[in-house]
Order: C-alpha cells, then structure tokens, then sequence
C-alpha cells in the first residue's frame, strides 16, 4: 500500500499549496525525501547544475525540464525555430516551403528577430530595409515586461553598437542580452484595445512528444486604447499586455482584471468574422504551439523525472495570423480576479492529475500515457506516438489552412485524429 | 433627409433653450404611471438642484472639440459622477408593479384570480403551459436546435450543417419572413449579426448613416443631465462585466445619441405608456411649453446599458450597432420598463412567472412564499434585462434569436421559471431570501435551451 505523496515547493501560492493539501499529501522539506517538488525557476538549476548534481530517484518528479530555457529563454527559443527551419529545408521537407518572397508559408510565426549586441550588423542591415519600422527591445531573461521598450530610431539603441565596435571580448552577461524583434504595430483590436492571448501547455515528455492544451486560456486586454502612434511609443499601458504592467494603470478593473476567455474571443471573431476564418486561426495557434516544441525537442533533456506547464503568449494581428511572443516556464500562479484564482487552481488540479497519477507516489518509469478522463480541462494537443500509428501520407493534408476533419476547427476528444496527423 | 436633420437639430436646441434654468414638472395622474413618472421627475429634479447642474445645456466650443477628439475613448477620463445616482433600479419598479390595481376589476370578479398567491395583483390574461407548447412548437423535443444539437458530441451531419445551409440561403433571398422562422431553433454564430439585421429590417444606407452623424453632433453640441446617467450606468454595470467591458466606449457612442434621438419618440403611439412631459415653471399643462425630457422619452435606469452591450459581440460599425440597438429598443425592450397590458409587457410577463411557478411548481412556490422568498423578487431583474448580465452571452444571444423568432418576450418568463424548476432541489432547502438569492445569483453556466425545452416539453405537469 502506497505510502502519501511528500511535496515540496519554494513557492508559496494558495493555488498551488490548497491541491496539495486537498489530495492529502505531506508536506516536507527539500532536505527530506520528497516525491514531488514544485520548483522555481531558480531551483531547478540548481537541482540539474553539473556541481551540486542532485541524483532524483525513481520516486520524485519535478515541474521542469534540466534545459526548458531553450525554450522559454526568448533568444534561444528563436535560436531552435530558425535551426529547426533551416534543417527541414535542408531535408527537402513540404513543412518547409516558402513563398515568392522567401517567407516560410508555414513555419512563419514568430516575428523577424535579432540577438543583441551579437546580430546588431545584421539588425542595422535589416532595419535600414524599412526604416519607418517599430522594433521592441526584450531584456531576454527578464519577465512580466520587465526592461521592454519600443524603438523606431537606430539612436536609440546606440549602447548595443559600442559594445561589439569597442569591445573585442564581449562579456555577455545574461543581464545585458536583449533580443530585438519587429514589432507588430497591427495588432488585432477588440474595443479598439490590443490584446494577447495566454494558453497554457502541458508537456510530460518530448521524446515521444506528448503535449496537452488547457481549453480555459485568456485573453489580457491592455486598459488604455491603441494607437501606433509614435508619440505614444513609450506608453506601456498601450503596448504591453502583461498584467504585472497593466494593473498599475488608471482604469484597470479589479473584477474582470482586463481578461477574457478564450471562448469569448471565439465567439466574437466568429460572429463578426465568420467560422471558416475563426477555425483557421485557431488551428494555426494550435500549429505553431507544437512546431515550436517540436523545434526544441531534440535539444531538450528528456529527463524522464520531468513535466512542465507552459504559459504561451500569442498575438493576433489584424490579418487574423497569430504570433507567438514568447514561452513562459513559470506561468504567474498569482490571482488577479476571483475568475483567476478558480482557473488556476483548476489548471493546478489537471496538471497533477496527468503529471501524478492518481495521486500516489510517482514512477517515473511509468509509460506517461493518462487514461482519457483524468484530462479534466486539458485536450490532447499533440501526441507523437500515436501520430506515428497513423502512417506518413497524413502529412500532407495535415497543414494548417487545409481541410482538417469535419470539425476541424474545434479541439476536443473526439477530434484528436485531426491534430495527431501532424507530423 | 437633410430637412428631418435640421428638423432634429432644431429640435434639440429648442429644447436646451427652453429648458433653460427651469425644472421639470409633470402634469397630473394618468393611472398608475402617473405617480411613477413624478417620482422621477422629483429625481432629475433633485440631482439637478444639489448638483447644480442644468437638465441641458450647450456645450462650449472648446468643449466640444475635446470630446470630439476623445469620441472613441470616452471611458476614459470620466467625469465624477460620485454624487449621481441611478434615476430608478428595476427592484423600485418592482414596487410600483406590485401596487398596481386595476379598478375595474372587483375582488370577487375572478375566482382563478383570487387564488394567486404571487406579487402581481392585475387578472390579466397569460398563456398556460398547453398553450406555452402550441406557441414554441419548434422548441420541441423533436425538432433540431442551436443549443442543444450543435454540442460537441453530436455529429454536425445530423442537424447542425443542414440548418446553416438553410441560413445562408435565407440570407442570400433577403426573406425577412423566413428568417425570423428559421430562428426559432437558433442561429449560427456566423449568420447572427446578418439574420437580425435582416428580421428587424436594418439595412445600412447612407441616410441611415448620415442620421447617426446627425446624433453625434447633437452630443458633441449639446450636454444633457441624462448623459451622466448614462456614463454612471456603464461605469456601474457594463465596465464591470466580464464579457462586455471590452466595449465598454461603443455604449457610450450608443446610449448618449440614443437620448437624443426624437425618432424614439413614435415608439409611444404603440406603447400604452406615455413618454414624461415636462413643462416649463408656471406654463403647466400648456403645451406649447412642454417638453419631452429626454428628447427620445426614455429615462435610463440602473443596467439600462445592459441592453446594448450584447449587441456589441455582433455589430462593431457604429451605426449600424445604433440602428440594431434602437429597432430591438421600440420593438421588444421598452416594454420591459413600462407598464401595460400586452402580453409582452413587464406586467404580463411577471404574472405569467408567477402562474407557471405556482400553477407547475407549487410546493416550491409555497416554500419559498413561506420564509419570506417570493419568487417574482428574485427574477424580476432578470427580465426586466432581459438575462443580459447574468447569462454566459453564448446563451444570452441563442435567447435572444427566440425573442426574434417568435416576436414576444414571453420565453423570458419561461426561462425564469425553467430556472427556478431546475434549482428547486436546493431552494426547497433554504429558510430565507438571502439563501435563496444565493442559489440562484450565478446563472453563468446554465445552458439556456436544454432548460426551456425541460420545462415545456418534458416536466409531467
């Protein structure tokens, strides 16, 4: 008979402490023997680090991935996608086909980006191309819009070019590493207010890749109107969505927080919009969710004691294409609404019910296959092995913008044939 | 047109120069409505002399070059309105619902009557349940619907395609009539903006366009005491939504050319109320000095704005939102604030909530009258509004297709009792009003269709 789960974790969130307890699991110290830490960012380096090199036993399980920055970091996530690109190129791979205009016609999602001080030439060059252009410069290990601003003037990033002109041993401390990205000054409004869309992912392992979508996303909505208008670049409160920024605006609204559901969003993109267009877009997020893990997969330690929620963040344009932004490992597990701390305490609740299963002490030898009505608000995003059972001439078919089963355009259970075609 | 736009701004600057420095007065008893209408005449007034602000006047010109510039964003930057309040919430019109009497009948008149144990006390006439079926007929359980035979477990093959293709080639022959057949079992997403322009004959030509300019330069020129009203209202109800928040600035552009707009004004001659006449200070009852405040007859009560945020999911051209608004506003929503006899009036509505409950439900009908819980206290908001606020607004507008499709507001009665019906095991449980207030303040996950179609067409009655 199987002793109770032993946890530990270095995050103190009522979301998180109110699963545990509810399950009966101990609480202990990370000195103790634990069967599941939930761990900060922090922690798991140290954890995986090749000096301290803790030794996890067949019994304990972990929140991260040893190198889940190669996602989540935003320089190494673009990094993986353009290799990731360039190899399917070099394969001959249809995934990798290109437009007239040397655009990738299906692995376009992530917006034209350059590493700071290390590409400022090839930036120059490319800024120079359309110089009324507006670029944003990211600090690439900070979060919650931390260090962003906007740019639209080579001037106004002139401390990057003297760093690589004068220096001929550049010290790059993660601190100074900024990515710069073309900003999409066209984003979608609702409201006439940009938004973005946060989805979270559950992957439990990526080789074979098994990722899972939580259905309940949202939407942040920035509280002040859009404008692109240069003399508000500097505005946070009209560009940035995160909430961390937002909430110190004027107007922000302590009921709704600014946020709206995924379903919402659907529903208004479908009735001013119409369904084909809704379906497509909502396939093609779906679509640059998993080729951006597809991406990093092979780079990724797939340590076997290891699971990871992702938050996504995803901008929509006013063309109906999403972007992906960037990759969060460490999804903010604060409430800002009562609506929040429910939707988080149940993304918490499905995500132990697929990571522990049952509830017991883990074995991470187990096959990390749940049985279908564990999922609670979770669907199947993608799951590789049974992809594989499907044969190869699916992929064709399979790409975003095409037919993709009768109810395509709607991810559930009974639709799964239609995502795991994608290969 | 160009005479009727002239007409309108004729109109409205007489008004502000008559309504210069003076009250509002109302004219003596007409029934019922008569008292009601001085009561809020005596609050405008009252706000108007504590606030020292004029019930109209002209804007300024640098004024209203500001708001011109922040047209799109009024939300913004609000004035303070902490020292306004709501002219009436639905609960005070409740009151006044309650204590109505029609004097022409006795007590002893009718004996079915005299056994109603709710809060309406006026015999008028509403459907039964038999009835109820014959008028729904095609929400019945063996006709396809939007609500119930879309979900995702049932194949779109077995109703759900054929009803869209039906849609499209409604929409494709313009046949109001067909259309407002077809949505008796619900619309498609993607066809609802286009199907409810079609039924309610909307169609955007540039006079109709030109007519909503019109209106905004009326705001843009003229400040009416109304228009604070109208911002409190959105601040205190649709900001605060979690669906509707988001166009929190089109209400504005909505409800403030809605209280100028004259046109409104027709709707009256249908409707048995009649809109508050107000008079100049010592030219009562001459009515070449009486004035319609506001200038569309409409006051706006606590969650008016309400009406329109729904609306906002489906139409975000401005005038064309307007037009919609205003057609759903003198066909269907006045009569849910004022009072008559017609069976899609408020009052017929209530009694015809309270007769199913009483007459379907009866045990629960007597508990909840026993600790004090009378039903009709609880659901009144939600007609009144017409669910807006309180329904997941996937299920407000599959309601709303109904109200189009069989052109009555009666099915708000229904809901209100198939809701009842639906949570009666955990009301027959509490012992007070508040507890019952608490079972049934969260109606967001409820399936709208599933219930209705319960209640009518498979409770054994």
């Amino acid at each position: 008979m199987a002793g109770k789960v032993k946890w530990v974790t270095d995050i103190e969130k009522s979301v998180l402490i109110n699963n545990f307890e509810k399950r009966g699991w101990v609480q202990v110290t990370e000195n103790e023997d634990w069967n599941f830490y939930w761990m900060s960012v922090q922690t798991i380096r140290n954890v995986f680090s090749v000096e301290t090199g803790y030794r996890l036993s067949d019994d304990q399980i972990v929140n991260h991935f040893p190198n889940h920055y190669e996602l989540t970091r935003k320089d190494l996530m673009v990094k993986n996608i353009k290799r990731y690109r360039k190899e399917l190129e070099k394969e001959g791979s249809p995934l990798a086909e290109k437009d007239e205009s040397g655009k990738y016609l299906y692995l376009d999602f992530v917006p034209v980006t350059y590493m700071l001080p290390a590409d400022y030439n090839l930036f120059v060059e490319e800024f120079r191309k359309s110089p009324s252009s507006t670029w944003i410069m990211k600090p690439c290990g900070k979060a919650q819009g931390k260090g962003i601003f906007l740019i639209n003037k080579l001037s106004q990033i002139k401390k990057w070019s003297r760093d690589s002109k004068t220096s001929s041993f550049m010290t790059q401390s993660t601190k100074e590493a900024y990515v710069i990205s073309l900003y999409i000054n066209n984003p979608l409004l609702i409201g006439g207010r940009k938004f973005d869309l946060r989805l979270y992912v559950l992957v439990s392992t990526y080789r074979p890749l098994r990722c899972y979508m939580y259905k309940l996303g949202f939407c942040r909505f920035c509280t002040v109107k859009y404008t692109p208008s240069t003399s508000e670049l500097d505005n946070m409160f009209v560009h940035l969505t995160n909430v961390a920024i937002q909430k110190h605006g004027e107007d922000y609204n302590h009921i709704h927080g600014g946020k709206w559901t995924v379903n919402n969003l659907r529903l208004y993109l479908e009735s001013t919009r119409g369904k084909e267009v809704t379906g497509k877009l909502f396939d093609e997020i779906h679509w640059i969710i998993v080729q951006s893990l597809k991406a990093v997969a092979p780079v990724m330690n797939n340590d076997k004691h290891c699971f990871e929620c992702y938050g996504y963040d995803i901008i929509i344009d006013d063309k109906l294409k999403p972007w992906l932004i960037e990759v969060n490992a460490s999804p903010s597990l604060t409430s800002s609404t009562a609506n929040d701390r429910i939707l988080k305490y149940n993304l918490i609740n499905d995500t132990l019910n697929i990571a522990v299963p049952n509830g017991e002490i883990p074995d991470c030898k187990w096959n990390k296959s749940p049985p279908r009505e564990v999922l609670g608000n979770y669907e199947i995003l993608y799951d590789e092995e049974l992809a594989q059972g499907d044969g190869a001439d699916r992929e064709l078919r399979s790409r975003p913008g095409q037919s993709l089963g009768p109810k395509g355009s709607r991810l559930r259970d009974a639709g799964r044939t239609v995502l795991t075609t994608w290969k | 047109m160009l005479q009727e736009e002239s007409d309108l701004s004729l109109i409205i600057a007489q008004i502000v120069q008559k309504l210069k420095g003076s009250n509002l007065y109302a004219q003596l008893e007409r029934q019922a409505w008569g008292s009601w209408e001085k009561r809020i005449l005596k609050s405008l007034n009252s706000m108007c002399t504590e606030l020292s602000i004029p019930l109209a006047r002209k804007r300024p010109v640098g004024e209203q070059k500001e708001l011109l510039n922040k047209w799109n964003e009024m939300g913004t930057d609000e004035p303070d309105l902490s020292l306004f309040r709501p002219v009436y919430a639905p609960k005070d019109f409740l009151e006044v619902l309650i204590n109505l009497r029609n004097p022409n009948y006795e007590n002893g008149d009718s004996l079915s009557f005299r056994t109603h144990l709710g809060l309406i006390q006026v015999p008028l006439k509403v459907k039964d349940i038999p009835e109820l079926k014959e008028f729904f007929v095609e929400l019945g359980l063996t006709t396809g619907q939007l609500g119930i035979d879309d979900s995702t477990q049932v194949p779109p093959e077995l109703f759900e395609n054929e009803h869209v293709r039906i849609g499209q080639k409604v929409l494709t022959e313009q046949d109001s009539a067909a259309a407002q057949q077809y949505i008796r079992q619900g619309s498609p997403t993607a066809l609802r903006a286009e199907l409810w322009a079609l039924i309610l004959n909307i169609s955007s030509h540039p006079e109709d366009i030109l007519y909503y300019e019109q209106l905004k330069t009326n705001v843009i020129q003229h400040d009416l005491l109304v228009d604070s009203l109208i911002y409190k209202d959105v601040k205190l109800t649709a900001s605060n939504d979690d669906y509707y928040f988001v166009f929190e600035d089109y209400l504005y552009q909505v409800l403030l050319c809605f209280s100028r707009d004259t046109s409104v004004l027709s709707h009256f001659a249908y409707n048995s109320a009649s809109p508050p006449k107000s008079y100049i200070r010592g030219k009562l009852g001459l009515e070449e000095y009486a004035v319609f405040y506001p200038p569309n007859g409409v006051i706006p009560f606590h969650g008016f704005s309400m009406y329109v945020a729904p609306l906002c999911f489906l139409y975000h051209e401005p005038s064309k939102l307007y037009q919609i608004f205003r057609e759903m506003y003198v066909r269907f929503f006045f009569r849910l604030h004022s009072i008559s006899s017609h069976p899609s009036g408020i009052v017929s509505l209530c009694l015809l909530f309270e007769t199913l409950l009483q007459t379907y439900l009866p045990q629960l009908f007597y508990h909840l009258r026993e600790i004090g819980a009378q039903p009709l206290r609880i659901s009144f908001k939600w007609m009144v509004r017409a669910f807006s606020g309180y329904l997941a607004t996937d299920q407000l507008l599959l309601l709303w297709d109904r109200i189009l499709g069989y052109n009555s507001l009666e099915i708000l009665a229904v809901l209100a009792a198939a809701v009842f019906a639906f949570r009666a095991v955990n009301l027959m449980e509490v012992t007070s009003l508040a507890a019952a207030e608490a079972v049934l303040a969260d109606l967001s996950t409820l399936k709208v269709m599933p219930l209705l179609q319960i209640f009518l067409f498979a409770t054994v009655t």
